[in-house]
């Protein structure tokens, strides 16, 4: 909301002198939210012009006009590209030295074949509104004249943001009203100062059946449709925002502005039968003034007539019954609609007015009779119009106290405020205070309960007064052990080297597609998004995978040869269609239903995922560095779950995206936990990386289920080591791990350990078999082994092998 | 070699000869003296104290000596030997450090060669400022909290006073998932864990939450739809605004230095009720820069304060969604944008640095920000 400071000085007894940073800082204080504060901004000759003279110019591409006009003590020629002035009018004229908003700076110069000799100004170029199609003719002014009090521009005008409890703030009645109590000055109320009126004269019948609890018409005749708007409506509406359109439309924009009561004017000749105010018919539809035609909402309310809807209730107007440049007669509507109904058909049609945005907040429900009256008496003064007769249906519900404890404001803000602080506060705001019982204003809807009284008078006393000492102390004890476990594994991998970053977790099923994912795989099972920011990534990640490969891309792009990146986060998993119940506030959901809500929602564990390309280790005056690969991937897949105790088994597998030959299934206790290894040549190609580019990606859910916070202590032997090394030939298919694990198993308590250290494939074994050699270490906890104990062990181990179908190389 | 004496003749081999035995000495000696290095003094020790030198030989010819003349003629000898060991053990030692430096000499590198071979980490400055956040909090005994960012309606607008119709419930440009109907949000705040931390824990509660959330907001300087917030939640019996007041300074100092202030502004939130906007004293210019041109100050825009984020007293009727009594308990709530923290913070001043994943301004931040 847009309030000019002379406006709202109109009604606020303001210190004379006080200048636009004060008051704006006065209201913030209370609780408005001033964004900003809008002060003179044109500097040097700015004038009051009269067009005497125009010459079109007709061998340019574009309409060009060269104007003589007379400017008070002279007579000056001026270029001029718009053409919507005519000889005679008043128009705002920028002299040689002048200098608009953003520092343009007017001279004379020559363009167009002649010398220009300033600058005829529109809107736009005053920084008054947004208008840049024409000039700004002014209404009235006198040659010569500064034209900035003329357009207003000598007034500073506060923007506000207003939140929405203040619907009331909607208007410079309310602004005003919040000055005066921010200032401690006396407001006089400009809805109490409109004139009572008769109601005698014609009338339009009003048939009230939903949606509002006040409704009233009065009918206006003889509206001269020549009559033009007056300057100082013109200056403040467009200081307001607001764009002038006719005196009728302007007359109820003004009155909405001053007082906050949305108003419509129909065109009385243009309606037939009694307005009914009703729930539309199965399919109704209706064409609103922005030319849409819309179908209506059983939900929604419409003003009809016997010809069907002719207006969105609290929304906006209908075309059929539009004031137009020949209406005569009018009927002037001022209602009180619900404030939740608008607020819905505002939502359903995505259709915000100034009208919805004030009713969807609340707009003071004694107000629609002053307004009405208001607008009518500017009817006859400015157009001459007859002021017809009233129909007035009222079915509000008397406004009911607030049982409040005095003692509650010095409970919850901290400070000691006397039972007299509060009644006066609350008095200032309009309650009226009895005894315990509160009795809010009309125009303040949103005081509905103690603790709203409570912020009346904590804002009005003021925040500034609260004091501060130490921060209040919880009754915690640290981090919880699982805190612990998952920032251990979150901060594991930029220990190890690699570097995190963020994306979005946002998909696209093509980002799906270049994974290779077959059709039935878990992970296209996602969440649409109802409104996604990009029609190519509508779902909800179901994979870390695709966010870090484009990451990669962007940094490959930026000049990156190698990469060692990770990314944690959460993914949605398992459901497409979500259905959740919506509880009502205000209680505790039954349990039921708590559950219900929760257990609809996606699964959404956090995964971790890593991804390497490129050089591991560098080249440099060392010698040769080393690039990454599966098996690095791996290997820093297994060191992210050791952060936590936990060992992973790894099992051959072909999962997409990666190498159908190189890629790793992940296992604590059978349970799956991942997937690493190579990327598949297609992914790696796609996304223009490093070749064999390798990648993981961790469920750390699982992961934190099977966390070993507290790790047993080994019993460490002192007796002296026995080493065996055994070479053995088995089927190229079988994974060294499973050798290895048999060898462990066959050996039994006294084989320490069993470590590869050697792979190989070649001409001294069969083409179909490979060799692999292990060294093995044993031990006893309690003696020196024996050559006995030596031969068991290994004789055993090597029985546990050939099960396997391994061979002892010779 | 002489034969042996048994007839105790009074003979003097040559090889005993003092003036020999002298001569072989001093020999010995020029020779070990000579030896630059450890194979010239090996052959020293060849030629002047192995079993085929001088002084073998005469230690031999003691046995051709009569017996009275032996113990004379075996200390002669053996202080000979002695002294000849004792300069090649010397020797050998001398010449082992000249070696020993030698060699040391030779294996001087530049250790100015930078040694980059291995890849070095770093972590998010997101996710690092958000655990330092989280500790504050903890040293002061509130807990962590994190939950779902696809979130359940119910959890981020009706428990929280925000009813279907209310205009919040659109300004908050809400990303919605699946049908109209769905009953879901991707959440467009972190204040939905105060439900679910008062659903499930008695008070007193005091907790934290820093999570992801998401508002329809396209990618700019400073805006991102996908952003952080942390949440701060305390329910107990007796806390007021002044507590929220203290914790919020007692925070602010924390993140930005001792002696930095928060300032309460009134504003609105439907689940807190009274509200306010938390601006942050500049901590660039602790106010200097206002009204002083000569001194302008990028952080605040010379306005002295920033804008951190909003607060209030928890709203009785999100306590009586959660099944607490508002008669009994009070509590405050406060919530702050943690890339806003970080980019005044740090002086960042584009959010797409934040967003891009850019490996170079990671690494820039290291393991802790």
């Amino acid at each position: 909301m847009r309030a000019p400071l002379s406006w709202i000085k109109e009604y606020a007894a303001l210190p004379e002198q006080v200048s636009a940073r004060e008051v704006a800082e006065r209201l913030i204080a209370v609780g408005l939210e001033v964004e900003s504060v809008d002060e003179v901004s044109v500097e040097g000759p700015l004038v009051v012009g009269r067009v005497l003279e125009i010459e079109e110019l007709t061998e340019f591409k574009k309409p060009i006009r060269f104007c003589q006009v007379d400017v008070g003590d002279q007579v000056r020629g001026i270029i001029c590209g718009a053409t919507n002035f005519a000889v005679g009018d008043l128009v705002a004229a920028a002299l040689p030295g002048a200098v608009l908003p953003g520092g343009f700076q007017i001279s004379a110069r020559k363009t167009y074949g002649h010398v220009s000799d300033g600058m005829l100004a529109s809107g736009r170029e005053l920084g008054i509104n947004d208008e840049y199609d024409g000039i700004l003719i002014l209404a009235e002014g006198e040659v010569g004249q500064d034209a900035r009090g003329v357009l207003g521009l000598d007034d500073a005008v506060l923007d506000i943001a207003v939140t929405p409890d203040r619907g009331y703030c909607l208007s410079i009645r309310g602004i005003a009203r919040e000055a005066a109590l921010a200032f401690d000055v006396e407001f006089s109320d400009p809805a109490a100062a409109v004139p009572a009126l008769e109601a005698a004269g014609p009338t339009q019948p009003v048939d009230l059946r939903a949606g509002a609890d006040r409704f009233t018409t009065r009918v206006l005749t003889g509206v001269d449709p020549s009559a033009a708007s007056p300057a100082y409506m013109v200056r403040r509406l467009t200081q307001c925002g607001m764009r002038p359109v006719s005196l009728a439309v302007d007359i109820t924009n003004y009155v909405m502005l001053e007082l906050g009561q949305p108003l419509h004017a129909f065109d009385a000749d243009k309606l037939t039968g009694a307005i009914q105010v009703r729930l539309p018919h199965d399919g109704e539809t209706l064409e609103t003034l922005d030319h849409v035609q819309r179908t209506l909402d059983p939900q929604d309310v419409v003003i009809a007539d016997d010809s069907g809807a002719i207006a969105l209730a609290g929304v906006m107007g209908g075309l059929t019954t539009e004031i137009d440049d020949a209406s005569t007669n009018v009927v002037l509507e001022a209602a009180h609609f619900g404030a939740s109904r608008v607020a819905a058909t505002s939502r359903r049609h995505k259709l915000s007015s100034e009208a919805s945005r004030r009713f969807e907040r609340g707009v003071d429900d004694d107000l629609a009779l002053a307004a009405s009256n208001r607008a009518a008496h500017l009817f006859a003064e400015l157009a001459g119009a007859d002021i017809g007769g009233l129909v007035d249906i009222d079915s509000r519900e008397a406004i009911t106290g607030i049982a409040f404890d005095p003692q509650l404001p010095t409970r919850i803000v901290g400070l000691d405020i006397p039972e007299a602080t509060v009644t006066a506060v609350l008095t200032r705001i309009g309650c009226n205070v009895d005894g315990q019982s509160v009795q809010p204003p009309s125009w303040r809807p949103d005081l509905r309960e103690p603790i709203d009284l409570v912020e009346e008078v904590a804002r009005v006393v003021g925040y500034d007064r609260i004091p501060s000492r130490g921060p209040a102390m919880g009754t915690g004890i640290g981090l919880s052990e699982s805190d612990r476990l998952l920032r251990r594994l979150r901060r594991r991998p930029a220990e190890l080297g690699l570097v995190e970053v963020l994306s979005y977790p946002f998909l696209g099923e093509a980002e799906l597609d270049a994974l290779g994912l077959p059709a039935d795989d878990p992970r296209r099972v996602a969440v649409r998004l109802a409104n996604p920011l990009s029609d190519e990534q509508p779902l909800m990640r179901t994979t870390l995978l695709p966010g870090l490969l484009a990451v990669a891309r962007r940094n490959v792009g930026r000049g990156a040869d190698s990469l060692q990146v990770y990314e944690y986060g959460q993914v949605f998993r398992d459901v497409a269609e979500v259905r959740a119940p919506v509880a009502d506030a205000g209680t505790r959901p039954e349990g039921h239903v708590l559950d219900a809500m929760l257990s609809a929602l996606p699964r959404q564990p956090e995964h971790l995922a890593v991804l390497v390309a490129g050089a591991w280790s560098r080249s440099g005056w060392w010698g040769t560095g080393r690039d990454c690969d599966w098996s690095d991937a791996i290997r820093l897949a297994r060191a992210v779950a050791r952060a936590v105790g936990v060992h992973l088994d790894v099992e051959t597998d072909a999962h997409a995206p990666w190498h159908p030959g190189r890629c790793a299934r992940l296992t604590v206790d059978g349970h799956l936990a991942g997937h690493a290894g190579e990327l598949h040549p297609d992914v790696v190609e796609a996304y223009g990386l490093p070749a064999r580019a390798a990648a993981v990606e961790l469920d750390l859910s699982v992961l934190l289920a099977a966390a070993t916070p507290v790790v047993a202590a080994p019993a460490v032997s002192t007796f002296p080591v026995a080493k065996e090394d055994v070479a053995l030939v088995v089927d190229r298919e079988l994974s060294a791990e499973q050798l290895r694990k048999a060898l462990e198993r066959g050996g039994g308590a006294l084989l320490e350990s069993v470590r590869l250290f050697d792979v190989y494939e070649g001409p001294q074994v069969p083409d179909d078999k490979k060799s692999l050699a292990f060294s093995l270490r044993l031990r006893a906890s309690d003696r020196t082994l024996t050559e006995d104990d030596i031969t068991g062990v290994r004789e055993a181990a090597l029985a546990a092998a050939a099960e396997l179908g391994a061979q002892l190389r010779g | 070699m002489s034969a042996p004496n048994k007839n105790f003749d009074p003979v003097t081999p040559a090889a005993l000869d003092p003036a020999n035995l002298q001569a072989a000495v001093d020999a010995a000696l020029s020779a070990i003296a000579a030896a630059e290095d450890l194979p010239a003094l090996k052959q020293a020790r060849l030629e002047h104290s192995s079993d085929k030198s001088p002084l073998a030989l005469a230690n031999r010819e003691i046995g051709a000596l009569p017996p009275s003349a032996k113990a004379a003629a075996g200390k002669a000898v053996g202080a000979a030997r002695g002294a000849v060991n004792q300069a090649l053990k010397a020797r050998e030692a001398a010449l082992k450090v000249a070696e020993r430096e030698r060699i040391l000499t030779s294996e001087r590198v530049d250790v100015t060669l930078v040694n980059d071979r291995e890849p070095v980490g770093a972590r998010h400055p997101i996710h690092t400022i958000s655990e330092h956040i989280a500790d504050a909090f903890v040293s002061i005994g509130y807990g962590v909290v994190e939950g779902p960012e696809l979130e359940s309606e119910w959890f981020n607008f009706d428990a929280l006073n925000i009813d279907r119709d209310h205009p919040a419930r659109t300004m908050q440009d809400t990303f919605f998932v699946g049908a109209a109907d769905s009953g879901a949000v991707l959440r467009t705040h972190t204040s939905p864990l105060q439900i679910r931390t008062l659903l499930t824990q008695a008070p007193p509660v005091y907790v934290v939450c820093p999570g992801r959330v998401y508002r329809t907001d396209e990618l700019d300087a400073t805006h991102t739809p996908v952003f952080h917030q942390v949440e701060g939640l305390a329910v107990d019996k007796g806390l007021s605004m002044v507590d929220l007041k203290s914790t919020l300074d007692w925070f602010a100092a924390t993140m930005f230095g001792e002696g930095i202030v928060t300032r309460l502004r009134p504003s609105y939130f439907p689940f807190t009720e009274p509200s306010a906007e938390v601006d942050l004293e500049c901590f660039a210019c602790r106010g200097e820069s206002v009204g002083n041109p000569d001194r302008p100050c990028r952080t605040c825009s010379s306005e002295g304060w920033i804008e951190w984020g909003g607060c209030g007293m928890v709203n009785p009727r999100v306590l009586r969604s959660c099944g607490i009594d508002p008669d009994e308990y009070t509590g405050f709530a406060f919530g702050m944008g943690i890339e806003r923290t970080l980019m005044f913070r740090h002086g960042i001043t584009d959010m797409r640095d934040l967003v891009e994943g850019d490996v170079r301004f990671t690494t820039a931040f290291g393991m802790d920000g």
